[in-house]
């Protein structure tokens, strides 16, 4: 408790007209850490990002960075961010792109260090517009390091980069958070998570969904969906089921989330009850993740 | 870092980026002078008197300076802000100042650089002229009377698109200008128009380059009405750039 939190987040709401971004978001992250934010598309992950980053003001709630308000930009002296697109100014060169940016710290990694990191010395000189789509996501994602930051914040670092990149982008993420960094990164991509992060914080539909170790997390995304016909059945006793953590209706037919779909269908042969069209199906991340807190919408701690 | 680094850094780029794209430059460089070789130069009875001639330089330099001020920086920052780069920068430990200072330097600079061909033109085919002194009191003054004008157009750029900021712009500018004696010399206004004319920060800037170019005394109330028109452009310009969270969709 003696070390200030560098990122708090508490009962965070934010709207959009009539949409609500967020709903009552509550995180707090302490140093050195590596926090994933998994959700689906609009879940509110970027929202979030953006009131940590000092973008936007939340409606109701409280968001400190480093103790203080991020939109103060003394409180993003140590706070290092990445354009979620490949948006660099074309005509600057890469080297000018980088000088700019660390013209901003007090204390800037030497440019041909940084470069270096991210495989980008021979293209210095050139104008980031005729960069390849990896070679603008590294400068990218190499911009967040340049004032030595103690948060690296990346909307979707490696979107759209080839296997050979995205591993060597994560390796420089991992070395820099090694050497004592925060890093809160969004994701689609539960490898991405999975290589990366030690704690990961799932959002859907701007609520927290979960938020836990990594281990924990994934032994509940491994959940797979079992669609069947159960005659004279209830949902009661399709719940009672072997393996069943949740149990619910497709139509007609009951649907049921299982952590062992074996199991379960073995269960079903052998118990001689009668049963017809049987789909087993993978529950995809944020269906398992919405899924299994439909019925507890609290957080999952 | 302080606010001066931090301006000039933001001023020596954004210089790097405007310089990267010349025609851009050529284009604020091209119009003031056109005017001047098309609408002043054929016309012998304000071309060779030396002090309507030098007027109509000075009239069409405050043109110059405004449109390059509304235009390549007012709705160059509502199309800025519409790139992904934006959002970024606004992370970056700098508050608004260094950003808005540093354009209002790019700003100011490439509007006196549009001066240059026009001045030329004024001096090789006109009897337009100036003593070294009043060229110098001048240059501080179009610096002076392009702030205003720099605060306006930033306040537009950041509280709208850029499709919605070249439209306000345009109605803005030309009627301003108009009224402010930029392409007609207020002599010839109806004496409405005149009275009308004196409380637009346009007419103000005019007369004050027009004194310090022909010595042609302008009204006691040119100053404070564009101090005052600057103070409020330049607080619209901080309010905008304020409550702006980048582009906004519905």
């Amino acid at each position: 408790m003696t070390q200030t939190p560098v990122v708090e987040v508490e009962h965070v709401t934010r709207r959009f007209g009539a949409t609500v971004a967020l709903d009552d978001v509550s995180l707090t992250v302490p140093p050195g850490e590596l926090v994933g934010l998994l959700g689906p598309n609009g879940a509110g992950k970027t929202t979030l990002l953006s009131l940590v980053t000092g973008l936007r003001k939340p409606d109701e709630g409280v968001v400190r960075l480093f103790g203080g308000d991020p939109r103060d930009p003394a409180s993003r002296r140590a706070l290092g961010t990445t354009p979620q697109e490949t948006g660099l100014p074309p005509t600057l060169k890469v080297g000018e792109v980088v000088a700019f940016v660390a013209g901003h710290y007090p204390d800037p990694m030497p440019a041909g260090e940084l470069l270096e990191r991210f495989g980008l010395t021979e293209v210095a000189g050139r104008q980031t517009g005729g960069l390849s789509g990896g070679q603008k996501r590294r400068l990218a994602v190499a911009l967040a390091l340049v004032g030595r930051p103690r948060l690296v914040v990346l909307d979707e670092p490696t979107t759209g980069l080839d296997v050979e990149a995205r591993h060597l982008l994560w390796q420089a993420l991992r070395d820099y958070h090694a050497d004592g960094a925060t890093v809160l990164l969004t994701s689609h991509y539960l490898e991405e998570v999975e290589a990366l992060a030690q704690r990961v914080v799932v959002i859907g539909h701007g609520r927290l969904l979960a938020d836990d170790a990594l281990g924990s997390v994934l032994a509940r995304v491994a959940v797979r969906r079992v669609v069947v016909h159960l005659p004279g059945i209830t949902d009661h006793d399709a719940q009672a089921l072997p393996g069943v953590v949740d149990a619910g209706r497709e139509g007609d037919r009951h649907e049921l989330l299982t952590s062992d779909a074996d199991a379960l269908v073995r269960a079903l042969v052998t118990s001689g009850r009668e049963f017809h069209g049987l789909e087993v199906r993978g529950a995809s991340l944020e269906e398992a993740f919405l899924t299994l807190t439909r019925e507890t919408p609290e957080v999952v701690a | 870092m302080s606010t001066a680094g931090l301006t000039l850094l933001h001023a020596r780029y954004q210089a790097l980026e405007t310089v990267r794209v010349p025609i851009a430059v050529l284009g604020t460089m091209l119009f003031p002078s056109l005017a001047m070789f098309f609408f002043v130069v054929p016309q012998s009875a304000v071309a060779q008197n030396p002090v309507a001639a030098t007027a109509a330089v000075g009239q069409l330099a405050m043109f110059s300076v405004m449109s390059t001020c509304m235009f390549t920086f007012g709705v160059g920052a509502a199309e800025d802000r519409a790139l992904p780069f934006d959002p970024y920068v606004r992370t970056l430990p700098a508050g608004p100042a260094p950003r808005l200072l540093g354009r209002m330097l790019t700003g100011g600079g490439f509007a006196l650089l549009g001066l240059v061909p026009l001045i030329l033109i004024a001096w090789i085919f006109t009897a337009a002229t100036v003593t070294a002194g009043q060229a110098l009191v001048s240059l501080a003054v179009v610096i002076g009377v392009a702030l205003p004008f720099l605060g306006l157009g930033l306040g537009i750029g950041y509280s709208m698109s850029s499709k919605a900021a070249i439209a306000v712009v345009q109605v803005v500018l030309f009627p301003m200008a108009f009224a402010g004696g930029l392409f007609m010399p207020p002599e010839v206004f109806p004496d409405w128009l005149d009275r009308f004319s004196q409380a637009l920060p346009s007419r103000a800037g005019r007369d004050l380059l027009v004194q310090a170019l022909t010595d042609a005394q302008a009204s006691a109330a040119a100053l404070p009405v564009l101090l005052a028109w600057g103070a409020l452009f330049a607080a619209f310009a901080v309010w905008a750039y304020r409550r702006d969270e980048g582009r906004r969709f519905r």
